[in-house]
């Protein structure tokens, strides 16, 4: 009778479903009063599986539970709204639409009130990193606290951003309209926001790993929900449900058992995720049926060259400088350049990347970004310059953000050491 | 072999009662690992049920006293089991290993009357 839930995200996704539907439904003006009724849904729905065991159709018992305790909420609601008669007209007239109890039992459809609520969060008028936490919380069902701590913000300052959001967000006439006439416009935000999320989950500020992958997985569940979705499906689209797989197909080689990050050139190839990889390549594939060629197709290719590459000594770095190149045409950022003067270093040894590094146009823009200096630090250190090596790494590491930045870099000052007390070991 | 009654107990006003998904996922596997154990292992008797947290409590004359589930103390009981072990003690080792405790709150084990 206890059967075990579908899969280890059930909730997060009934969550974002649930709150999309109900939101629909009531109307976004309504929308705390759909989180309400669906935290109180899912709540109730633990005790009551605990004891019971899952119901045969564990989502059409959620969307009917969940449609029945928002109801409630709106008779109890209106009840005190008895003594405030225009308020109440108001709210009567505009009813609960929708709320027959048919409709529960039909399949989940097409997901587009995720869809939409998606596109919602990501309103011109709600800032970038704020559109990434409310995702997060409609859409996956992160408390405020979660997302406060995978962004390494005060829980406090979190719960303010999420409630300006939400404001903009309940304001607005409705949940987004997908043929609405600035859809590409709005696709071209929710991109912008996966593409963070991911981010966050990859190279993130929050030390625990787990919550890390977690948003990853966020951000490759909701890419998905677009690819699946004819109008939201596009080739950047596809390029960056490419590169959130080919990117995270080298996720268990990059982190090894103590948490702590391990370079790209040093990672285990043999640990690279094959299903993803192939998966990736697929979606690069799918993303070629097109004109436009986005930024994502371009990380994409360059993650794909890792990807196929069978050793780090067979990497086509000529290949990966030239998509650098087109990358920053696009789009002109100083941490782009300080991949590419990377991927040159590779390509045409240590001095030329060094040379590019401190060519990067705005490089003062990196002057807290440690990765800057690490790069410096490397570079230098593979020269032989040990000493200037070591003076780099010391200024990553006061800027690291956080443990695993700050042992990755204390492994590369170790090695600077190593190789200052013999000098010898130190060629190539 | 004696019977015990567990209640399950959590103060009212706990805020890990409405959480994250993630949290409730986690607490529904721990939920459903735990009455597996207990009954693979033969301590079930019944599983009991889960209570709603509303209800009222009804005095002499049918007169309700209090709106709400409690008569004096600020727990709330989510539900109950009827468990078999040896002992008392072995009844409190077994709840010792409820996922009520992780939560902020309580199981009351109580023997129950043999005639």
């Amino acid at each position: 009778m206890t059967s075990a839930l579908p899969d280890e995200h059930f909730f997060r996704r009934e969550s974002g479903r649930l709150v999309s539907t109900l939101t629909r439904m009531l109307g976004v003006h309504h929308l705390a009063l759909a989180e309400d009724a669906v935290q109180e849904t899912l709540a109730a729905a633990v005790e009551v599986w605990a004891f019971r065991g899952l119901p045969e159709n564990p989502s059409a018992w959620l969307t009917t539970a969940a449609r029945n305790r928002a109801v409630s909420l709106l008779r109890r609601e209106r009840t005190a709204r008895r003594f405030a008669p225009e308020i109440g007209r108001l709210a009567d007239d505009e009813g609960a639409p929708g709320l027959d109890s048919a409709e529960a039992h039909l399949p989940p459809p097409l997901r587009d009130d995720e869809l939409r609520m998606m596109f919602s969060c990501c309103h011109p008028d709600v800032p970038e990193d704020a559109q990434v936490a409310l995702v997060l919380s409609l859409l996956s069902g992160f408390s405020a606290h979660e997302v406060a701590e995978a962004f390494l913000v005060s829980r406090a300052a979190m719960e303010k951003r999420l409630s300006r959001a939400k404001k903009v967000l309940s304001a607005t006439r409705g949940l987004f309209e997908l043929a609405a006439r600035d859809f590409e416009t709005r696709l071209t935000a929710v991109h912008r926001a996966l593409y963070l999320l991911f981010n966050e989950g990859y190279h993130g500020a929050s030390p625990d790993a787990a919550v890390r992958l977690d948003l990853c997985r966020e951000a490759m569940r909701l890419i998905s929900l677009l690819a699946e979705h004819p109008p939201a499906a596009t080739p950047a689209t596809h390029a960056l449900a490419a590169l959130m797989a080919l990117d995270a197909a080298r996720l268990p080689a990059r982190v090894d058992e103590a948490g702590d990050l391990t370079e790209l050139s040093r990672q285990e190839r043999s640990r690279w995720d094959s299903m993803l990889i192939a998966r990736g390549v697929e979606l690069l594939e799918a993303s070629a049926r097109g004109e436009v060629v986005s930024e994502y197709h371009l990380e994409a290719a360059i993650a794909a060259s890792h990807a196929l590459a069978p050793s780090a000594d067979q990497t086509p770095w000529a290949e990966i400088v030239e998509l650098y190149d087109a990358l920053l045409r696009l789009r002109p950022s100083p941490v782009v350049a300080l991949n590419r003067a990377v991927a040159v270093a590779e390509q045409l040894g240590p001095e030329r990347g060094l040379q590019a590094l401190r060519s990067i146009p705005g490089a003062e823009r990196l002057a807290a970004y440690p990765f800057y200096p690490a790069a410096l630090g490397e570079l230098e250190l593979r020269r032989g310059r040990a000493t200037e090596a070591r003076r780099h790494f010391r200024a990553a590491h006061r800027l690291a953000r956080n443990p695993t930045e700050r042992t990755f870099l204390e492994r590369r000052l170790a090695e600077c050491e190593r190789q200052i007390a013999s000098p010898r070991s130190a060629a190539d | 072999m004696s019977e015990f009654l567990y209640l399950y107990r959590q103060p009212a006003d706990s805020p890990n009662l409405l959480d994250s998904a993630r949290t409730m996922q986690e607490r529904l596997q721990k939920w459903t690992a735990w009455f597996k154990d207990l009954e693979s292992r033969g301590h079930l008797r019944t599983m009991g049920h889960p209570l709603e947290t509303s209800g009222a409590v009804v005095s002499e004359s049918g007169r309700t006293v209090h709106d709400g589930p409690y008569a004096e103390s600020k727990d709330i009981v989510l539900g109950y089991s009827v468990v078999q072990a040896k002992d008392l003690a072995e009844a409190r080792t077994l709840a010792g290993g409820c996922p009520v405790l992780g939560y902020g709150g309580m199981v009351e084990v109580r023997p129950i009357r043999q005639m």
